[in-house]
């Protein structure tokens, strides 16, 4: 966890933990500068958002920039204009939570230009294994090209997120990490992470664990 | 198998293509359009036909058809999109044609809103389309159910040559959960009705829903009841939790029950005696433990994503024994364990 840039985007197969990480990232990157940003541009999925975080992330004092109609009963999707803000306002860092697959990613395509331009990006891909359609590298190098593709941003790092819910255990963990390895030499990325719920993260001897809060609503529990 | 991460949707999708489910119609609506983007990935892999039809109701029909060749078949909806297939669902019922028909449901009535909501249950359980005809209704509870109710909805739909309906609700839609996927089951049910080409080794077999003598038409419902009898006898799932001493007993399906089980533990640990029961199915709903829960409890509370739709055939199934209290919330919205708390607690304390 260090050399961070100006613009970190999270962006992985559809229900990968990109929000939930892109959530817990800007809480750490808070922690090094003054301000903050994240910005939610999953128009994708109307359910799960960073909003659900907003308390958290306020209190944090990180900036949110989300859709106008998230959590509500518009299905429209639509991104407010502030986001041009997020990418142009260099004086602040930005977490960009993408929507997932190349669905998600195609409300990056506009917003691309100026992010490529600026060149001080980490374009994140976000690995879970335990997701039934990226159970292997291949196809998470597939999902990879088309999300690319789409959003016209390049990858430049790789996440491992790899997760069964409450059933994670250090055996899910340790596989995802050397499917996740497997993953950066097929691409030629770096692994910049593995990212553990907090209750294990003292229990992995891995390089780079980034311990993160899991966002849970409380009709999800038993 | 090991266990892997799925939103509900998914694993409706993956659990019907294991049961041998090559045939999905549908039309994208929120919160249900997942089943349909899997599916859209998933059966050209297979070999299998994935068909975003020009509506709603194209996608029904199709599903008649598949199902007269005697194929395993499905649709999958929202609220306004399962309004919009009644006829058809009623035509499968009239034609006596096993399929799955999943209702991913939101709030109504119109176009409502796209957040969950268990307002359909009177269109799912009390018909729906036209003519005296059921559903054999399932509720799931978790995304591990929505994965085995899929396929147990396709078994009871070809054994008792009835559409099936899976009946959940945007949050179990959309919430990701650990599942154990179902076996891999080569679909081998006989089906001597269906249409498969004579060869002409045998009567050609009609699928049809029209009888024009009235007598035939009445032996075809009489019939037909009798086999809902049966599935009325022999079919009914439920869970109990903490039922047996239960003092206050909350009747709930699919994401109100879990909801009630946090609200149960908070009664219990106030000393408050409550119990659940979670209909599984809601047709045939499970009435003789209700009747017999009647005996021992104060009173019953149903909760309910609705206005109060369940509460009715609580009512009739304890045959109005114990008082019934509704405690619910619409729109999209989910009941609190604090509000059905304090509705159990109401029942206890006798002030409703």
């Amino acid at each position: 966890m260090n050399s961070f840039k100006r613009v970190s985007l999270f962006a992985g197969h559809y229900g990968s933990g990109k929000t939930n990480l892109a959530v817990n990232y800007a809480i750490e990157l808070k922690k090094h500068f003054y301000r903050v940003v994240i910005a939610d541009l999953d128009i994708v999925n109307p359910y799960f958002r960073t909003k659900d975080s907003a308390e958290l992330l306020e209190k944090a004092g990180i900036e949110t920039v989300s859709p106008e109609f998230a959590n509500s009963n518009v299905d429209l999707p639509a991104l407010p204009s502030e986001l041009y803000g997020v990418v142009q306002n260099r004086h602040r860092y930005a977490v960009l939570d993408i929507g997932g697959d190349d669905r998600g990613a195609y409300a990056l395509g506009r917003f691309a230009p100026y992010i490529l331009e600026e060149n001080d990006f980490e374009m994140i891909y976000v690995a879970n294994f335990c997701r039934p359609l990226t159970r292997e590298p291949e196809e998470a190098l597939e999902v990879m090209r088309e999300i690319e593709s789409a959003g016209g941003i390049p990858f430049t790092a790789i996440v491992n997120n790899t997760n069964l819910s409450h059933l994670t255990d250090e055996k899910t963990v340790a596989e995802g990490y050397a499917k996740s390895k497997r993953l950066a030499d097929m691409s030629g990325l770096k692994l910049l992470f593995t990212s553990v719920e907090k209750r294990l993260a003292g229990n992995i001897d891995l390089e780079n664990v980034f311990p993160i809060e899991l966002q849970r609503k409380y009709y999800e529990i038993l | 198998m090991a266990k892997v991460l799925m939103k509900g949707n998914e694993a409706i999708a993956e659990a019907a293509i294991r049961a041998g489910c090559r045939h999905y119609f549908g039309y994208p609506i929120t919160p249900q359009t997942e089943v349909a983007a899997y599916m859209a990935k998933r059966m050209p892999k297979i070999g299998g036909t994935f068909l975003q039809a020009e509506s709603e109701i194209s996608a029904i029909n199709m599903v008649y058809g598949v199902s007269s060749a005697g194929l395993r078949v499905m649709t999958s909806s929202s609220s306004p999109g399962v309004s919009l297939k009644q006829e058809g669902i009623s035509y499968l019922a009239g034609s006596d044609l096993p399929a799955l028909i999943v209702n991913v449901q939101r709030g109504g009535p119109g176009l409502g809103g796209i957040q969950p909501s268990q307002s359909d249950y009177f269109q799912a359980t009390k018909g729906g389309g036209h003519g005296d005809y059921h559903l054999i209704v399932l509720a799931p509870a978790s995304v591990q159910e929505m994965a085995d109710l899929t396929v147990k909805a396709f078994d009871l739909a070809d054994k008792y040559r009835m559409p099936a309906m899976l009946l959940a609700d945007g949050t179990m839609g959309q919430m990701m959960e650990p599942v154990e996927l179902p076996e891999e089951c080569a679909h081998s049910v006989d089906k001597p009705w269906a249409l498969t080409g004579t060869q002409g080794k045998r009567e050609h077999n009609i699928i049809n829903s029209l009888y024009l003598v009235p007598e035939q038409l009445e032996e075809k419902n009489l019939e037909r009841y009798e086999r809902y009898k049966t599935v009325e006898r022999d079919e009914v799932m439920y869970e109990e939790y903490m039922l047996d001493d239960a003092d206050v007993c909350v009747v709930a399906f699919g994401i109100a029950a879990r909801v009630s089980k946090n609200a149960i533990t908070a009664a219990r640990a106030k000393g408050i005696k409550a119990g659940l029961i979670r209909p599984i199915t809601l047709y045939p709903f499970p009435k003789d433990i209700i009747r017999k829960t009647a005996e021992n409890v104060k009173g019953f509370v149903s909760v309910e994503l609705s206005m109060g739709q369940m509460i009715d055939d609580i009512r009739l199934a304890e045959e109005c024994k114990k008082p019934v209290t509704l405690c619910s919330r619409v729109g999209g919205m989910i009941p609190s364990p604090e509000e059905v708390l304090k509705a159990i607690e109401d029942m206890e304390g006798g002030k409703f």
